[in-house]
């Protein structure tokens, strides 16, 4: 195969794009799909300061290299989840790429600083360790944003994640996720900027392009994500995709072109009931919020500790 | 050729010369879920890889809490 846009020697094919590219261009394309996607849908601009949550896999740190060579102000945020060894290896491949690009990387551990880790959080909770793991980044990361005085943050969910989410919200019919589904999520009280600026990249391409940037990251699976139902999600969307090249973008896209504006007004219903949190201030629509209930049951009633902690 | 297969990482002894996509299709891995690496640099699908190659077959997907 030949590069589309040199007709080099090609290294990677995009069958969606019914195109391939050589090593060079290919970066090219995957940097004009997260400019594209900014722009699209109005994240950011440069003079933003941007907290990029990074795990250490292929999507966050990808993503924070782009952002960097394309002139934005990008700090990594880390959370150190406390999953063995896999979170032990995870903090190395970022610390290793901070290191290399001279970036500027915060620490969150929450085993030292709420006194838990994922997986007995998880159990003590009677939650799937990827539901704790979820609702803990998504606090902390907000948290952090606001304490560190950022204008958004940036995660690295990419085209196949959203186009799992979204399928499995449509199974459900659930419209209040339906409705909050969207590549940027607007700062509001309590909330900062949420963007996505992978949308538009696979993950087959997040992972080429680190192999071509030689960026170093963690290959192998978290150990609690076994069983995870948007991983079952994934590959039937793959299996669809590799008979019709397109499929999952056509889906995810045509979503938000054509129904996330049908489905607006629900979740604008669910912001109107929201509160602050009692423990923390965190904006909730329980009597407390998610994070602070997990840190109760996790630290058996040792909750005004940890909520002195999480409001700091 | 000598295949590398991660998550859990193993190998496997297979004939060669073959053509990538041939190979996925043999292990029953599906392009979209994959990356094929010789030598540290990709392949494209329809490469040739020579029976004395050491070929790395990663995996793509993440899952679990993102």
């Amino acid at each position: 195969m030949k590069c589309k846009a040199c007709r080099q020697p090609a290294v990677i094919d995009i069958p969606r794009h019914n195109a391939a590219f050589c090593a060079d261009c290919f970066v090219r394309h995957c940097q004009e799909q997260v400019v594209r996607s900014i722009a699209a849908f109005d994240m950011m601009s440069r003079s933003d300061r941007v907290l990029v949550a990074v795990s250490g896999g292929k999507d966050s740190l990808a993503l924070w290299d782009m952002l960097m060579d394309l002139g934005y102000q990008a700090d990594g945020l880390y959370l150190g989840l406390g999953i063995g060894d896999y979170s032990g290896s995870s903090i190395g491949y970022v610390r290793s790429f901070a290191a290399d690009r001279g970036a500027t990387l915060v620490e969150v551990d929450i085993p030292a600083e709420f006194g838990f880790d994922i997986p007995t959080g998880a159990a003590a909770a009677r939650r799937a360790p990827c539901s704790a793991c979820g609702l803990s980044k998504r606090h902390l990361f907000n948290k952090a944003a606001r304490d560190g005085g950022y204008d958004a943050v940036a995660t690295g969910h990419n085209l196949d994640d959203e186009a799992a989410v979204l399928f499995g919200n449509v199974l459900r019919w659930d419209t209040a996720y339906l409705g909050r589904q969207l590549p940027v999520l607007p700062g509001t009280d309590g909330f900062a900027r949420k963007v996505k600026p992978l949308v538009r990249l696979s993950e087959r391409e997040t992972a080429a392009y680190c192999v071509i940037k030689g960026i170093d990251y963690q290959v192998e699976e978290c150990p609690q994500s076994a069983g995870n139902r948007h991983l079952g999600y994934k590959a039937a969307l793959n299996d669809i995709e590799v008979r019709s090249p397109g499929s999952k973008a056509a889906f995810y896209f045509g979503f938000l072109e054509r129904i996330a504006p049908l489905v607006a007004g629900v979740a604008e219903e669910e912001r109107r009931d929201l509160h602050p949190c009692p423990e923390c201030g965190s904006p909730t629509v329980a009597d407390l919020c998610a994070f602070c209930a997990l840190v109760a049951k996790a630290t058996r009633g040792k909750l005004s500790g940890a909520a002195d902690r999480t409001s700091g | 050729m000598k295949v590398v297969l991660r998550n859990p990482r193993r190998e496997l002894d297979m004939s060669g010369p073959r053509r990538v996509n041939a190979l996925l299709a043999e292990l029953d891995l599906n392009r979209e879920a994959v990356l094929v690496i010789v030598d540290g640099t990709l392949v494209t699908g329809d490469a040739t890889l020579p029976a004395d190659a050491t070929v790395e077959v990663r995996p793509v997907i993440s899952g679990g809490a993102r």
